[in-house]
């Protein structure tokens, strides 16, 4: 980033974008409360599959919230770009003379404040399903609360390549899922400490750090990806 | 002026023929090493005193581990030269490393599998190097699955590099990551400060096949990479004075 890449001018277009993404995506509700019924869904799929026993849920709890829980934040990154690229918005953003990188980590931002933190909030639901306790609520949310800002900020790398590519949709797990993996590790790890009732300061560390990695170098990553796309 | 050597790197007809007079000195050390690798590993090598003969498969397994790595990096820097400095010829050969580094993946993968059946009793297990190298795999098929989305050959390549230095940057992170799980890998006895644990009648043709699958591999990229130059270039005109018509 050069040196006016956080000048005044710079952040008040990053804020206008947070606040243009938040204010069309509350335009259509429906369309925020799908990742959410889609996570729902999924959780609800383990015990038709595996059993109803709340004790034996309450071993696979953890991984089932987190594999839902990676699987609809995927799902959501089609929101990311789509209509942007569409309508030529994401052309003007890379033709405005603000730093790309920072215009890009404002919708990331945002829409890790649509399904991202939704998500947090759900997990915990989906984990006393399971059979978790009511205690676990507090780490379940921490942790799926980190672990979604790095996956937003991996997804968006993945969905920035993936822009005017033919089946984009495979293709977009394909690539991000591999990379998920250590959050997916660290994040149901902690779940599963919260639900243990143990001390799961370790893995939100770890959780933490990957998010601090992914804030500093995914939206560097996007940017030069969305360029190469609009070239 | 030194630095004309590195921008006739840049030249696909240079790189095209320069290609053709290294391979065969990358491909015949690399037979001789491998041919005298096979016969001292697999018949002079004395038997394991613990596993018998069947450790002998790690003198396939180790070496394809290790060009499972190195391929990636090779490939992740050709694609940020490429990137950096628009260097066609860069991002070819990035291509050309993607389906040989798949390769020595899958058989790193098949060679463990052969070799945990009789050691661990079991064909696959979840172990925290199995998980990584097939987490490695998935790499690959991804990177080759972003190429294969584009029309566009410029686009496929400055994307799919983008991607190979994004995975690079994981590749340590994911790696450390799964051995957050207990191991039942046997610890490395090759890549090791200090004393290797194998008496030298197992360390030299270990040795000896490390060096020759990295010759091995720099002869199949050269191959490659003059294939991919020509389909590349196939419509300028210096493809004519080379094949000949």
């Amino acid at each position: 980033m050069s040196a006016t890449a956080l000048s005044p001018p710079a952040l008040q277009a990053a804020r206008l974008i947070l606040a243009r993404d938040l204010r069309l995506a509350f335009r259509r509700p429906g369309e925020l409360l799908q990742p959410l019924v889609f996570f729902a869904i999924v959780t609800t799929l383990f015990p038709l599959a595996i059993t109803p026993e709340l004790s034996q849920l309450r071993k696979v709890a953890p991984g089932v919230v987190w594999v839902a829980a990676l699987l609809s934040s995927l799902l959501a990154l089609e929101f990311l770009y789509r209509d942007d690229a569409h309508d030529g918005t994401l052309e003007q953003y890379a033709l405005s003379g603000q730093s790309l990188t920072l215009l890009l980590f404002a919708k990331t931002a945002s829409h890790w404040l649509l399904t991202g933190a939704p998500l947090a909030v759900m997990a915990p639901l989906a984990g006393m399903a399971l059979g978790a306790p009511v205690a676990s609520v507090g780490g379940t949310i921490a942790s799926v609360a980190l672990g979604s800002v790095a996956l937003s900020l991996l997804g968006a790398i993945g969905a920035s390549l993936t822009l005017g590519a033919r089946r984009s949709g495979v293709l977009l797990s394909i690539l991000t899922l591999p990379l998920a993996i250590p959050v997916l590790i660290f994040g149901a790890r902690a779940t599963e400490l919260a639900i243990a009732g143990e001390d799961l300061a370790a893995p939100l560390y770890l959780l933490g750090a990957l998010a601090v990695l992914g804030i500093t170098l995914a939206p560097l990553a996007a940017a030069a990806a969305v360029r190469i796309s609009l070239e | 002026m030194a630095w004309t050597w590195f921008h006739r790197l840049g030249s696909p007809p240079y790189v095209y023929g320069l290609a053709a007079r290294l391979t065969p000195w990358f491909a015949w050390p690399a037979a001789a090493l491998i041919a005298y690798a096979l016969y001292a590993g697999l018949v002079v090598a004395p038997a394991d005193y613990q596993q018998g003969e069947g450790y002998r498969i790690i003198f396939l397994h180790a070496p394809s581990a290790w060009m499972s790595v190195m391929v990636y990096t090779t490939m992740a820097v050709a694609a940020a030269v490429g990137l950096i400095w628009r260097i066609k010829v860069a991002h070819a050969a990035a291509a050309s490393c993607a389906a040989i580094g798949a390769t020595f993946t899958f058989a790193t993968l098949f060679t463990g599998s052969m070799w945990g059946k009789p050691m661990w009793g079991t064909y696959w297990a979840w172990d925290p190097r199995v998980t990584s190298e097939l987490l490695l795999l998935f790499l690959y098929l991804g990177y080759m699955a972003l190429r294969s989305a584009f029309d566009d050959v410029q686009r496929a390549d400055r994307a799919s590099a983008v991607l190979a230095v994004v995975g690079v940057v994981n590749v340590p992170i994911i790696h450390y990551s799964v051995i957050w799980w207990n191991s039942l890998h046997q610890a490395p006895s090759v890549m090791k400060l200090g004393k290797p644990t194998m008496p030298p009648e197992m360390y030299i043709p270990m040795l000896a096949m490390f060096l020759g699958f990295t010759l091995l591999f720099g002869a199949l990229l050269l191959t490659r990479l003059r294939a991919e130059v020509l389909n590349r270039e196939r419509t300028a005109t210096w493809i004519r004075d080379v094949v000949g018509t």
